[in-house]
């Protein structure tokens, strides 16, 4: 997965605030942003998960004319993606790590590139075998200077976790 | 708004509610803005009839990023230069969260002042759902 383009908008950004609950002017108000010390716009810390939208082939996003997994009236029985190896409905977020090399800002346009990193198996009391898989994403402007460095692990479990 | 190392000492804490009776429309919200479309998050009738759990449930960058909120509300804006959780437990629908950062060095690098953090979100029954750390600069 690569993400050629990845523009940092202030719609967006404002969209992303909102939703974390967050209602700091520096993510929605230029005039106020201005006046602060990082003079622009930013992006809240997380935000660059959100270079989602700008995946082409993001599989967790329903595509035009495609079938999707998530259900109508009742389930479809379909499955999330063929070229995915594993249960979506098993998969967890299980850690997630930033390094800000600078912060980024409204107008920045990122790009994305993604390796594999460790993967790792481990026996859950809750929820079955575990196996831990880890991606690392680089985050760089539009001079290729490295701005974010993302670093995530999923886990697939065996079974759904066990409530207590 | 920033913090300063001169007023700073390891042991300081700043914890904040961070949500409320989360709101499942407030997890629709972040699928949106972060593109992450799982239905676990957003659809009962697959969260539980097809995965297995009780009912939806929030992504855990929904609580790192509600998290980040306490911590960019402590150092400062634009002043984190690192950030890293584990997700310890799902969040459902209806908890109310509390993050709280505790100062865990503060120390000094190329001339530049930074406080290391270890941050932690707990739920209305005081169960951990997210465990981290977070390095920031600070002013001298």
């Amino acid at each position: 997965m690569a993400i050629e383009k990845f523009p940092i908008e202030a719609g967006h950004v404002m969209m992303f605030a909102r939703a974390i609950g967050d209602g700091n002017k520096i993510y929605y108000d230029e005039a106020h942003a201005k006046k602060t010390e990082a003079g622009t716009i930013v992006a809240p810390p997380t935000f660059v998960q959100a270079s989602a939208q700008f995946d082409p082939d993001y599989f967790l996003r329903p595509k035009i004319g495609q079938p999707w997994f998530g259900s109508g009236k009742e389930p479809t029985g379909l499955k999330p993606d063929a070229s995915q190896d594993f249960d979506i409905s098993r998969g967890l977020h299980a850690e997630q790590r930033y390094e800000y090399h600078r912060y980024p800002k409204v107008g920045d346009v990122l790009t994305a590139t993604v390796k594999p990193g460790k993967t790792w198996e481990k026996e859950g009391r809750r929820s079955g075998k575990l196996k831990f898989s880890e991606t690392i994403t680089e985050y760089r402007d539009q001079k290729g200077e490295l701005v974010v460095t993302a670093t995530s692990v999923g886990v697939v479990t065996e079974r759904a976790v066990e409530q207590k | 708004m920033a913090l300063k190392a001169s007023q700073l000492k390891v042991g300081d804490t700043h914890k904040e509610r961070i949500v409320e009776d989360l709101k499942r429309t407030q997890i629709v919200q972040y699928a949106g803005a972060s593109g992450d479309y799982n239905p676990v998050h957003t659809d009962e009738i697959f969260a539980t009839k097809v995965a297995g759990y009780p009912s939806t449930f929030a992504h855990g960058m929904l609580t790192m990023g509600m998290t980040g909120k306490m911590l960019t509300n402590y150092v400062g804006d634009a002043r984190l230069t690192k950030y890293g959780v584990r997700f310890t437990s799902q969040v459902w629908p209806g908890e109310t969260l509390d993050a709280m950062a505790t100062v865990k060095e503060i120390r000094q690098e190329g001339g530049q002042h930074y406080v290391d953090l270890e941050v932690s979100t707990v739920n209305e029954k005081g169960a951990e759902v997210l465990h981290g750390y977070a390095t920031a600069k600070i002013d001298p």
